[in-house]
């Protein structure tokens, strides 16, 4: 009974947390804009905060580079399950225009499994919260929610 | 006094980017302030060895996406250099105006995330919300909110329409009132001013002698502004560098405050005084054959995805419905740059320089990018000791810092 209660509240209310992972700050900035007046992802409960132990979701923005592989996978193995990771923007999801550069290890996918991928260069804030509602479904299934 | 450690980043709330400091502490003042970066490093200069110098304006574009088109300005306005190319002047209007929105951008970000910085989220958000009608002229004026990507070695990739000009004065009149309502709240309020007054003073003998640039410079009594070398149409709109006195977060603060509001001004001007003609000159280097250059055409239909109610406001006009105009795209390059180039532009967070040689081949021998950030560490690294451990967030935001320019 007070687990379904828990379950929906993660679903109502997911709260996410983001790290900004070697990318130009152009997708930073549209999750930031995410949280204001215009597009304000806060009316669909999505709570933006700082620590990842309270975080349902992780936004991952940018390539990973040699240095915060270990940060990222630190943030990630930090938060509880059940947990989805959102890779924002062409960097994120696969390097985009620095794949070539020597020090970038590629997507965020090689370090941690990532479940939605938004595309563009920077990411759009409508995007970005389709991205994070595509992993509200991950996370249904992960609960057995799903009818 | 026992010191105590306390590490500040990389993944910290009132960071948007990674840049760690080990703050060394006795009894909540700051003694020591050692900084760790890397963690964006991606190597882009190197890219120049991949890339032919077409496309590395795309690369110096994604060095920093809050300022893409001011670095994508300098690069191309080093290779037209190079290259002995002379760009209509049409297109160097049309450069000042995208650069001066994005420094109007970028301004009103940064004062947004410095009233965060001190907890003041109200008024993070009302500057966020003027911001989104510079990210609407952005999107209906060149296709996309951030990376606008304009800028082409030898022009600009597109035109401004009289009806996109008008409706732009218009937004930048709705905005300009937006901002001024805020300007009592960000300059005269009671609480602001006791979380930025006399924190993190640099003096103007500190300032000169770490090499700050930018506001930074400019809140310390120094008149130095790159604009006032006249790169794109500075030179014929002529500038006066905005100066604060007291070298502390606050001066900072009304620098950028005062310089958002002048980059209207510089807009209005440039709109004014655009001359008509090309958008962009056909480039001739030394050596004769052709680099294809790959342009896009004319993306109709970008302004369908503009919802137009967004702003909930019967103020705000719609953007005129019509195509982008795409300027005129036959312009050709032949040849390859040979020889080298330094250029100087004033990026929101201050002065940034190319240095750029190229050795007669397609693709760039060297390409050395010094950012802002990077000149104004020395600095945050002095005037951090001797603060108190609550005022670290609001000092560190009140340099801008743009990691990922820092490190590229």
């Amino acid at each position: 009974m007070l687990g379904n209660l828990i379950n929906q509240g993660r679903i109502k209310s997911p709260w996410v947390v983001h790290f900004d992972c070697g990318s130009c700050n152009g997708c930073d900035i549209e999750v930031l804009a995410c949280l204001t007046p215009i597009y304000d992802i806060e009316r669909f409960g999505i709570l933006n905060i700082g620590n990842p132990k309270h975080a349902d979701v992780l936004l991952v923005t940018g390539t990973v580079n040699h240095r915060n592989k270990h940060v990222l996978k630190n943030i990630y193995d930090q938060m509880p399950g059940p947990k989805a990771v959102i890779a924002i923007g062409a960097c994120g999801c696969s390097g985009g225009v620095f794949r070539e550069a020597y020090n970038v290890v590629g997507g965020v996918d090689k370090v941690i499994p990532v479940d939605v991928y938004v595309p563009g260069c920077p990411a759009r804030p409508e995007a970005i919260i389709d991205g994070v509602v595509a992993a509200l479904e991950k996370v249904k299934t992960l609960l057995g929610m799903t009818a | 006094m026992a010191r105590t450690i306390l590490p500040f980043g990389p993944q910290h709330p009132v960071l948007p980017e990674p840049l760690h400091l080990k703050l060394t502490i006795e009894d909540e003042i700051v003694v020591e302030a050692l900084p760790t970066l890397g963690y964006v490093h991606r190597g882009l200069e190197k890219l120049c060895e991949v890339r032919d110098f077409n496309q590395m304006v795309q690369i110096v574009e994604r060095v920093c996406g809050i300022c893409s088109c001011l670095h994508a300005l300098c690069y191309c306005e080093g290779i037209e250099q190079i290259m002995g190319v002379e760009v209509p002047r049409r297109a160097k209007y049309l450069r000042t105006i995208w650069g001066e929105l994005h420094r109007v951008h970028s301004h009103l970000l940064w004062l947004g995330l410095f009233a965060d910085a001190f907890g003041f989220e109200s008024l993070f958000m009302q500057f966020w919300r003027v911001r989104e009608r510079i990210m609407d002229i952005m999107e209906a004026t060149c296709g996309n909110r951030v990376v606008v990507s304009v800028n082409v070695v030898g022009g600009v990739r597109r035109d401004l329409s009289p009806e996109q000009c008008q409706w732009i004065e218009q937004q930048l009149i709705i905005s300009e009132k937006e901002i001024r309502q805020l300007q009592t709240t960000i300059l005269n309020d009671y609480t602001v001013k006791k979380r930025c007054c006399g924190k993190g003073v640099l003096t103007k003998e500190q300032a000169y002698q770490l090499g700050a640039v930018g506001p930074m410079l400019r809140g310390s009594g120094w008149a130095q502004d790159a604009r006032q070398t006249g790169y794109a149409a500075f030179g014929e709109l002529g500038f006066e560098p905005i100066v604060e006195y007291d070298g502390d977060s606050y001066a900072r603060c009304a620098v950028r405050f005062r310089e958002t509001l002048q980059s209207f001004d510089i807009v209005r001007l440039a709109i004014a005084r655009m001359p008509a003609g090309e958008t962009a000159a056909n480039v001739e280097g030394a050596n004769e054959d052709d680099t294809p250059r790959i342009i896009s055409g004319n993306r109709g239909g970008i302004m369908q995805s503009y919802n137009r109610d967004k702003h909930h406001s019967i103020t705000a006009a719609p953007p005129p419905d019509l195509d982008i105009p795409a300027g005129s795209l036959a312009a050709k390059v032949k040849g390859k740059p040979d020889g080298e180039a330094v250029t100087r532009v004033e990026q929101p967070r201050g002065e940034l320089m190319y240095y750029l040689k190229g050795v007669g081949s397609k693709n760039m021998d060297r390409v050395r990018i010094r950012t802002p950030t990077f000149a104004n560490i020395p600095p945050l690294l002095a005037i951090l000791p001797g603060c108190e451990l609550a005022d670290v967030p609001v000092i560190v935001l009140s340099i801008d810092p743009c990691i990922s320019c820092t490190e590229r």
